[in-house]
């Protein structure tokens, strides 16, 4: 295990290249998910406001989560 | 294609293909990083920094992937006015730009320990950072304009003028002498890899696109859905 970590002497360059690559990758996936589900909310809430009935076509690809 | 072009349509497809995308790109992480840490050698000049060519190579290959995307649809978007195009567009310049970023940094952590610098400004290293500029530039001017259509218009400009930048990019380690060793992968005699680490280093590359697949399709629904948001506003303020 000790030796999987020290990767020939080069982990101090190994694991940040990997650590900062999942790091952006997450962040940037968390971040993107997030915003869909504000614009949803948003996006539902003004509907009830405006109390759209007959919005139908529009209103049948809302249904679904991330 | 004109089928595809119907928002509410896409929604539908994209809904419905999303799982797919996330399974598939679950499995390739989870075989390409297990072959990248366990089943491939340390190489024999690198040593175990080898290990880092498997987020390095994809990353810089799908920042230049995401470009040429971004490219193709900006044009699609000026010359059809493919009402999806320009959201596909915007949605994937934020992921490439996260690649390229991360491709300049792997490199740089590669770079020291086997070439002795972080950096050097030499036409391959140079001409990643122009591209990770170019998409820093398209997503500013994008949001510079206060009527949209215009900011999508002069955006999509400035993709299709910095696609000159992509076989710059490709031929930098043929044309200019270069730290950077030459291309191994993509060659006329084909791949000059062995398989222990082509295999993991192809896996990779394909987990990283099924990535780009997903964040692609949630940040173009999240812009749809935006767009539907605003004209409500419209109406609410028209008094409905």
């Amino acid at each position: 295990m000790q030796e999987f970590l020290n990767m020939g002497g080069y982990g101090a360059y190994v694991w940040p290249s990997y650590g900062i690559t999942a790091l952006v990758m997450v962040v940037l996936l968390i971040a993107s998910l997030r915003s869909l589900r504000a614009s949803e909310a948003t996006y539902k809430r003004l509907q009830a406001e405006l109390g759209q009935g007959e919005e139908q076509e529009t209103e049948t690809t809302n249904g679904d989560e991330a | 294609m004109h089928r595809f072009a119907n928002p509410t349509r896409f929604l539908r497809i994209a809904a419905a293909v999303q799982p797919w995308v996330v399974g598939i790109t679950a499995l390739l992480f989870a075989s390409g990083l297990y072959m990248a840490f366990f089943t491939s050698p340390p190489d024999y000049q690198q040593g175990e920094t080898v290990r880092i060519m498997y987020v390095h190579v994809p990353a810089a290959w799908m920042g230049m992937f995401c470009y040429a995307a971004m490219a193709i649809a900006s044009a699609v978007s000026l010359i059809w006015k493919h009402p999806l195009a320009d959201v596909a567009a915007k949605a994937t310049a934020p992921v490439g730009a996260a690649f390229t970023f991360l491709s300049l940094v792997t490199g740089s952590l590669w770079g020291k320990p086997m070439w002795g610098t972080w950096w050097v400004w030499d036409a391959r290293l140079t001409s990643m950072l122009i591209l990770f500029f170019l998409y820093l530039g398209y997503m500013a001017l994008q949001g510079a304009f206060d009527d949209r259509a215009r900011g999508a218009k002069a955006s999509a400009i400035l993709a299709l003028v910095g696609a000159v930048n992509l076989p710059i990019i490709k031929f930098s380690v043929t044309w200019w002498n270069s730290l950077h060793q030459g291309s191994t992968v993509i060659t006329m005699d084909g791949p000059k890899m062995d398989a222990s680490m082509l295999w993991p280093l192809l896996l990779m590359a394909f987990a990283f696109k099924g990535y780009y697949v997903w964040v692609m399709l949630v940040r173009m629904r999240q812009e749809l859905t935006a767009n539907k948001v605003r004209i409500l506003r419209l109406k609410q303020a028209h008094g409905g």
